[in-house]
């Protein structure tokens, strides 16, 4: 079975696993070389479905949670599986009760227990929420990764120009690019920002909550941590605004002063896809399937979706088969 | 029945469409409400000033009005500019106003906001002001062309409702013939009644409904706690009085047994 997939980013790829397990022959067709196009350039790249249950539906939870051992199995060694940090100014601190309300798998640290675990904060909060089952990964090695893996597999890449061939079925994964053509699909803008600093360490992601500024930040190693992320509702995909950039380094140093003498290294914004639900779907039109909607999922869900996807490829090559 | 700037509702909840979860959320929480009219914000939606995006289409198509907000605008010229964006974006008159004072605690600039109404007003915008508990604010924001009057109980996004029922008295018995509407600080549906039975016209929410576990079933707790503080306030309630009253006669009964 041949089939194409249009569109490189997280969603594109992790179905072109899926498909090649499946022993198809695949064709991925990319906008721009190096991921230039692709929004999963930006992801904070936390595996957290726990964390996200707070504002997200319930499926996000059931089917984020494999999303783990996938980029475990698929890339060994790129995910570091050692939990999420959840603190709250002192005076936010109902704020940590109200997300521990909305959430589940998590355990109430005391100041001593967070010096243990991110001894960088240590004296800075006097309580926390740690969930342990929580993950990250570094979301541009993965892509490099994953497709470099492709490529060993006989997985071919084209460009927007390249004719594409003959092909049995084709998959569309270009998310954002689809706003407009598909019905009841949006934009919604997210905007993030590196810094660099040898002041501070951290070994898993922190999520600072704030009632009007909720922040994360996402070590990489190296002094560098990934900062994100806006939520705000356009489809404008340009350069970060003065006031989320403002916000965003605002939330930074409220984490830790430290952040304050970081080096600015990189911003950036895309534009997520979503649905009115904000879960994504896996929709089929005669030849061709559709994955979108991944939303601030992209990590999280493109697994659970791109195996849904890829059965219903093989589904649908059996029937074409029978005909 | 409510009128608001000659148009009459039947629903007396203002809901904020900010911070919902998804957009299928909101239109839930909108249904189960009941409510005629929605805010929405130009500002923070209209990142790089691009507008009319799949949020707004979405605001439109849950077929209510929308009254958009300047939320976000601490300047009277930044108000004044993001006023007119809304009247082209969603072809209303209708305007809230908020001119921030304070970048952390939301309070209204009070100086910058009669200000402004005045310069709408003369514009021809129906402004619905976010203003303080202050009578004279209220008055000179009538001088300046308002026809209804959002004061707050709490600070916004507070959700530590009616601080200063004094004040909201004061606002109410001031104003008898201006529709008052609670905006902000309110954080549970006792706290929505309280203030319609003050006598006030409506009550504007978003957090306490946006950020509930289960938006849609708050928001419908929250009509029914208006409608109980208004049908009360309709009614006519007892003052209340320092010693029991027995509701039934106690001549002939051994009242000291």
């Amino acid at each position: 079975m041949r089939v194409l997939v249009k569109g490189a980013g997280v969603a594109g790829l992790c179905l072109a696993h899926e498909l090649s397990a499946r022993g198809a022959a695949v064709t991925l067709v990319e906008r721009e070389p190096g991921f230039a196009g692709a929004v999963s350039w930006f992801a904070g790249g936390m595996l957290a479905p726990w964390c996200e249950r707070e504002s997200a539906e319930e499926a996000v939870l059931t089917k984020g949670v494999s999303a783990i051992d996938w980029w475990d199995d698929a890339l060994p060694g790129e995910v570091s599986r050692n939990g999420t940090l959840v603190v709250a100014p002192p005076r936010d601190a109902g704020e940590l009760k109200r997300f521990a309300s909305r959430t589940s798998g998590y355990e109430w640290l005391d100041a001593a227990a967070i010096a243990r675990l991110e001894p960088a904060l240590a004296g800075r909060f006097r309580e926390a929420l740690f969930f342990p089952g929580e993950a990250h990964l570094d979301p541009r090695r993965a892509l490099s990764q994953l497709r470099q893996k492709l490529v060993e597999r006989g997985v071919v890449f084209l460009s927007l120009a390249d004719s594409a061939g003959e092909h049995d079925l084709v998959v569309d994964c270009t998310g954002a690019a689809r706003i407009g053509a598909t019905p009841g699909l949006r934009g919604v803008r997210g905007e993030m920002l590196y810094l660099r600093t040898d002041e501070v360490e951290l070994s898993r992601p922190v999520r600072l909550i704030h009632p009007r500024i909720p922040l994360y930040i996402v070590p990489r190693g190296d002094g560098l941590f990934m900062c994100g992320a806006t939520m705000i509702e356009t489809d404008d995909g340009g350069p970060i605004t003065a006031r989320s950039l403002m916000e965003l380094l605002n939330a930074a140093y409220a984490l830790h002063p430290a952040f304050g003498e970081a080096r600015l290294v990189e911003t950036g914004a895309g534009v997520r896809p979503a649905f009115a639900n904000n879960l994504p779907r896996v929709t089929r039109a005669g030849q061709s399937i559709a994955i979108n909607g991944l939303y601030r999922h992209g990590f999280l869900l493109s697994p659970a979706l791109a195996a849904e996807a890829a059965e219903l490829a093989v589904t649908q090559d059996l029937k074409g088969d029978a005909a | 029945m409510l009128t608001l700037y000659g148009q009459e509702l039947r629903s007396r909840l203002l809901l904020g469409t900010a911070r919902y979860p998804s957009p299928a959320v909101l239109e839930d929480a909108v249904q189960s409400s009941g409510t005629e009219i929605v805010t929405v914000s130009l500002r923070r939606e209209t990142a790089g000033g691009r507008q009319g995006g799949a949020f707004f289409e979405l605001v439109r198509a849950l077929g209510v009005h929308v009254l958009p907000n300047t939320a976000g605008c601490h300047s009277v010229s930044e108000a004044v500019l993001t006023a007119k964006m809304a009247r082209e974006v969603f072809g209303t008159n209708w305007l809230k106003l908020e001119v921030i004072g304070h970048h952390d605690t939301l309070q209204p600039d009070v100086f910058g906001l009669v200000e402004a109404a005045r310069i709408l007003s003369a514009e021809g915008f129906e402004v619905f002001p976010y203003t303080t508990d202050d009578l004279v604010v209220a008055e000179r924001l009538l001088e300046a062309g308002c026809k209804v009057l959002m004061p707050w109980c709490a600070p916004i996004g507070s959700a530590m409702g009616p601080q200063n029922i004094p004040a909201l008295r004061a606002i109410r018995a001031n104003f008898p013939d201006v529709p008052l509407i609670v905006d902000a600080g309110i954080g549970r549906p006792s706290h929505a009644t309280t203030v319609m039975e003050l006598g006030f016209d409506a009550v504007l929410l978003n957090t306490a409904v946006a950020g509930a576990a289960r938006p849609a079933l708050m928001a419908s707790a929250f009509a029914q706690a208006i409608d109980a503080g208004r049908q009360a306030f309709e009614a006519g309630m007892l003052e209340p009085r320092d010693f029991a009253v027995p509701s039934t006669p106690v001549i002939g009964k051994a009242v000291f047994a």
